[in-house]
């Protein structure tokens, strides 16, 4: 596996080997299926859309929708404003959605086709609605492709009012249905109703009927979209995915905006529910308190085998570093700290992170990296436990190194969107993954007079 | 009876009626000509996919000793990454770039001031890192539009490294489909590969194998079979593959064709430049495996080969006897619908035949005309400003061209084993059975809806679609992680699988108990309801229930209730 990986280094300045990203529409299309009733459009050649769909269901092993523009030579020399106008009518009339979320593609974006110009031109049945963002393939990453998104939705949809309701706005960034569904127990319990976008529980973790539903019960509402500017504050979560759209709550809705780290390990939990606290006026109740608790007891229980194991972590910028923190409470030593999406600051607030827990050794932390680099760190120092996506796969098998799927993409397992990894509970799940990921190690690799069968 | 068909174009309004309504076919009313290769609707869910994902995802793509570049933005190389199935293992050489993905992964710099320099310093750290002795670049969409010259990349790079580079300009926006992609790889190999080792030496009975990317080691398969009747096979086009055995390809006696759709422009070059023949084969399905091994010992016309054939055939089918048998009663009476790239449509219904599983539906995602038809249309194919910005190379003959067969045998051969023909999928299929090109997600939802078949062969996009409609779906795009299922075991295989899908015991309990009473939340009753009056689902219906009743029958919501 992976065999002609060599470890000597080499600086590379153009080539890009195993990346640990991929292209902005997909993330466009993943936050716009977090809408009811909403059609994704790919505003390219139908291959982009082929390719988001299939990896998108790949990951949550559900329907994914979209529609293309399917660019032809011919739109590609004289404009696509044609297709997109002739796309829009045709879904409507097909697919009958409430509203259409057009995002670009390298092509359409290189060629400069004008979304807004096109979209005031189309024909739009009454009632319905078309929002549109810029999602350039050559710019960031999978990542900014869904702040971009999100940040479209709020600027073309919501409507900034004086008068505000009791609700508060959450943006929850890339995460699972499952960790949706958590955040939501969460404001549940700390006495908060929330306008949540996007909301891909119930979309893309539907339940099997029967019968297929093209639009399945989930998803932010467009009446709560638009109500997103009447909300007495809001929460951003994870500063990759969420910067844009907080910019555009702050700026255009002048709502009061937190934007803070998901919400994964416990002093991040601590701290989402403390800013929830402060909003609902409310302080945190016995039972979560106590789901802490158990928490802490976990990993006091299993803290040997968590204790100074080198971990190399990997994937999408907002994971990742919440990953980084809950790592060092476990007592695990990330050592390579790496995500494929461009951006300083992600290096920044992961030493951040390191120095807030007195960690000083060196650690590899890398923004724009791809897993071909990380494979060549851990041939020259290995690793106990990787944990991140997928692809991170062919790096454990020709390491030999355990692994724990978490984050996006996870392609070959199943499950694992309807679970947290967010609040006490998703730590609770981490942690047990991480312990029995090492543990099953331990048993496999040690001597038969070393088998212990009570731990 | 109410025509499904018109029903389902119903919901069409007036452009896009016009544009789908050749492209469906109800065997049953007589109609043969089919709308094929041409511009999906804009707008509609098209499971197609681009001219990149043709040339690199299927035929560049499984050469496991070439760097095949992907030039453009991160995402085209990133979705065509281990994603296809296309199993291969090391070259003579260790060396297997399969598990790699390599990009320029293109900043908005590259898009403004062009792209070139950065993928001569991609390969040149390419050649650094691996010491390739073939690259392939293979272009994005935008990298057309801001015209890198890649020819002029890989011209340069063959003088600076020694390597040889081909380009493909194979921009998603060309064509109309994967197919046009799939065209401008054949050109490519055509051009630069085959016919450029006249060294390497060549077994007796030599023969490639055409259009076979090994999905889930489907290559491997049939590989064995042949060997072991005592072909040598000098190159598989090109699953688990490398460049180097391309080029000397052109050194068989014969190019079997198993994907005709994407690999018959090769097959033809080869034929006008180094008189190559080809023969249509299908190694899917046991009597269309059968079949191809005779026909192929046919063309050699060595006695010894052809009884070695036989006596193979014989040794395969006697170990599979039992299992094959148990299957089909079984499987038997159960109705498929199949709608895969551009000839498992076709190859999978033999092997569901095999099985006792009748094909009510089948479709082509990106196939022409010829696919369908057969080959005696390709003349009456109007060329039209899609397919016209494909190259069509015109090849003339080699100097090393040389007739394998004499006029007299090869006219017999023509006869008896339909050389260099490929009589299409239709003439294969039952009349009252459907025939879709470019299936879209409504029509598959609504030719469910009508058919009801007891499974559904697709891909990943669609898979999930089917299931949650209370249909077993099975991809035939990536055998949904199993396979082989070509040549003997493979039938095998496909059949346990298919059964195993059947059976699933969660079938039964879709229904929550306290709701079986409850039409809206029956599904099974939920669906007789919106099904329309005489339609053939009510009949297909009534026939299932004449099926002897197995323990897996998937029908069993009723038994249930």
């Amino acid at each position: 596996m992976l065999d002609q990986t060599p470890s000597e280094y080499l600086e590379r300045k153009a080539l890009r080997i195993n990346p640990l990203k991929t292209c902005q529409p997909v993330g466009a299309l993943y936050a716009a299926l977090g809408v009811r009733k909403c059609m994704p459009h790919s505003h390219g050649s139908q291959g982009c859309v082929s390719y988001h769909r299939s990896f998108l269901t790949r990951h949550f092993k559900e329907p994914a929708i979209a529609t293309s523009s399917s660019f032809t030579e011919g739109a590609s020399v004289f404009g696509g404003g044609a297709n997109l106008k002739a796309s829009i009518k045709n879904i409507f009339d097909i697919y009958d959605p409430d509203i259409i979320a057009v995002h670009t593609t390298c092509l359409s974006e290189t060629i400069g086709d004008d979304l807004n110009a096109f979209i005031s031109e189309a024909t739009v049945p009454e009632g319905k609605l078309v929002v549109y963002a810029n999602t350039p393939s050559y710019v960031g990453s999978h990542i900014t492709g869904f702040g971009n998104m999100v940040a479209s939705f709020i600027k073309q949809l919501s409507i900034p009012t004086s008068a505000k309701c009791d609700k508060i706005g959450l943006l929850p960034g890339w995460v699972n249905p499952g960790d949706i569904r958590e955040l939501k127990r969460l404001l549940s319990l700390m006495g908060l109703e929330a306008i949540i976008l996007p909301d891909q529980s119930g979309v893309l973790d539907s339940p099997m009927t029967g019968t297929y539903q093209m639009y399945p019960e989930g998803g932010t509402t467009i009446e709560d979209i638009i109500a997103l500017g009447s909300v007495k504050a809001a929460i951003s979560l994870g500063y990759a995915c969420s910067t844009e759209a907080s910019l555009a709550i702050k700026g255009r809705l002048n709502i009061e905006t937190s934007l803070m780290p998901l919400p994964i390990g416990v002093r991040a939990t601590d701290n989402f529910l403390m800013s929830l606290s402060s909003l609902s006026g409310q302080k945190v109740p016995l039972d979560l308190e106590s789901e802490r608790g158990r928490l802490i007891d976990l990993m006091l229980d299993a803290n040997q085998y968590f204790h100074e194991k080198k971990v190399a972590i990997f994937g999408d910028p907002d994971t990742v570093e919440g990953l980084c923190a809950f790592c060092l409470e476990l007592g695990l030593k990330p050592l390579y700290v790496l995500t494929g999406t461009p951006g300083d600051s992600f290096v920044e607030r992961v030493k951040k992170i390191l120095r807030s827990y007195q960690e000083t050794y060196e650690v590899k932390i890398k923004a724009a990296g791809d897993l071909f680099e990380l494979h060549q760190w851990i041939k020259n120092q290995g690793v106990d436990l990787l944990l991140g996506s997928s692809y991170g796969k062919q790096i454990a098998k020709a390491q030999d190194t355990p692994m724990v799927r978490v984050g996006f993409p996870v392609l070959d397992r199943y499950g694992h969107a309807y679970n947290p990894i967010v609040g006490y509970r998703g730590a609770i799940r981490l942690a047990e993954m991480i312990a029995s990921t090492l543990m099953d190690r331990l048993d496999r690799d040690c001597a038969d007079e070393d088998l212990d069968v009570v731990m | 009876m109410m025509d499904i068909k018109e029903a389902i174009l119903s919901n069409y309004k007036a452009k896009v009626f016009k544009s789908r309504k050749d492209h469906i076919l109800d065997l049953a009313s007589g109609q043969s000509a089919i709308s094929a290769n041409s511009r999906a609707v804009p707008g509609i869910m098209t499971n197609r996919g681009c001219c990149y994902a043709g040339c690199k995802g299927v035929v560049v793509g499984p050469l496991k000793d070439a760097c095949v570049i992907t030039h453009g933005p991160i995402g085209c190389g990133f979705y065509s990454w281990g994603t296809r199935r296309n199993k291969a293992r090391s070259d003579d050489y260790g060396r297997n770039f399969i598990q790699y993905c390599l990009s320029t992964d293109m900043q908005e710099p590259d898009i403004v001031f062009g792209g070139e320099k950065k993928l001569r310093q991609a390969i040149t750290e390419a050649v650094t890192l691996f010491k390739p002795e073939h690259i392939m670049i293979c272009s994005t969409c935008p990298v057309g539009l801001i015209g890198d010259d890649i020819h002029a990349v890989a011209s340069w790079a063959e003088k600076e490294f020694g390597v040889k580079c081909l380009a493909f300009s194979c921009e998603g926006y060309k064509g109309v489909s994967q197919s046009g992609g799939h065209h401008i790889a054949n050109n490519g190999l055509m051009k630069k590969l085959i016919g450029s080792d006249d060294i390497s030496p060549i077994g007796r009975f030599p023969v490639n194998l055409l259009g076979e990317y090994n999905i889930g080691g489907d290559g491997w398969e049939t590989e064995r079979i042949l060997k072991k009747i005592g072909y040598d096979v000098v190159c598989v086009f090109t699953g688990d593959s490398t460049a180097k055995a391309i080029e000397k390809s052109h050194r068989a006696h014969l190019n079997l064709v198993q994907c005709h759709r994407s690999i018959n422009y090769v097959a033809e070059m080869m034929n006008k430049a180094f008189g190559i023949h080809w023969l249509k084969v299908n190694f899917v399905g046991l009597k269309a495996t059968v079949k191809s091994l005779k026909d192929i010992a046919q063309f050699f016309g060595d006695s010894d080969l052809i009884a070695r054939t036989d006596e193979v055939i014989e040794q395969e089918l006697d170990a599979i006897k039992e299992e094959m048998d148990l299957l089909t009663e079984r499987l038997n009476g159960r109705k498929a619908a199949i709608f895969v790239g551009g000839s498992r449509s076709h190859h999978y219904q033999e092997l569901l035949k095999d099985l006792g599983v009748e094909t009510v539906l089948a479709g082509y995602e990106f196939a022409h005309r010829d696919d369908y038809e057969g080959r005696k249309v390709i003349g009456e194919i109007k060329e039209d400003a899609d397919s016209k910005n494909i190259e069509s190379l015109i090849v003339e003959p080699d100097k090393r061209y040389k007739a394998i067969l004499s006029e007299a045998r090869y006219q017999e051969l023509k006869e008896t084993i339909d050389l260099e023909n490929y009589q299409g999928m239709i003439k294969d299929m039952e009349n009252g059975a459907f025939v879709v090109d470019d299936l879209n997600h409504y029509e598959t939802i609504e030719f469910i809806r009508f058919l009801k078949p007891d499974v559904f062969f697709s891909g990943i996009k669609d898979k999930f679609v089917i299931q949650k409609a209370g249909v077993l779906s099975r991809q035939l795009h990536s055998y949904d992680y199993s396979g082989p299922y070509s040549g003997f075991n493979g039938a095998v295989i496909f059949g346990r699988d298919l059964l195993m899908g059947l059976k699933a015991p969660a079938w039964r309990m879709i229904t929550p108990p306290w709701a079986v009473n409850d039409p809206p939340n029956n599904p099974e009753a939920y669906r007789d309801l919106k099904a329309p009056e005489g339609s053939q689902a009510l009949e297909s219906r009534e026939s299932l229930a004449n099926i002897k009743p197995i323990e897996s029958d998937l029908s069993s919501e009723a038994q249930h209730a």
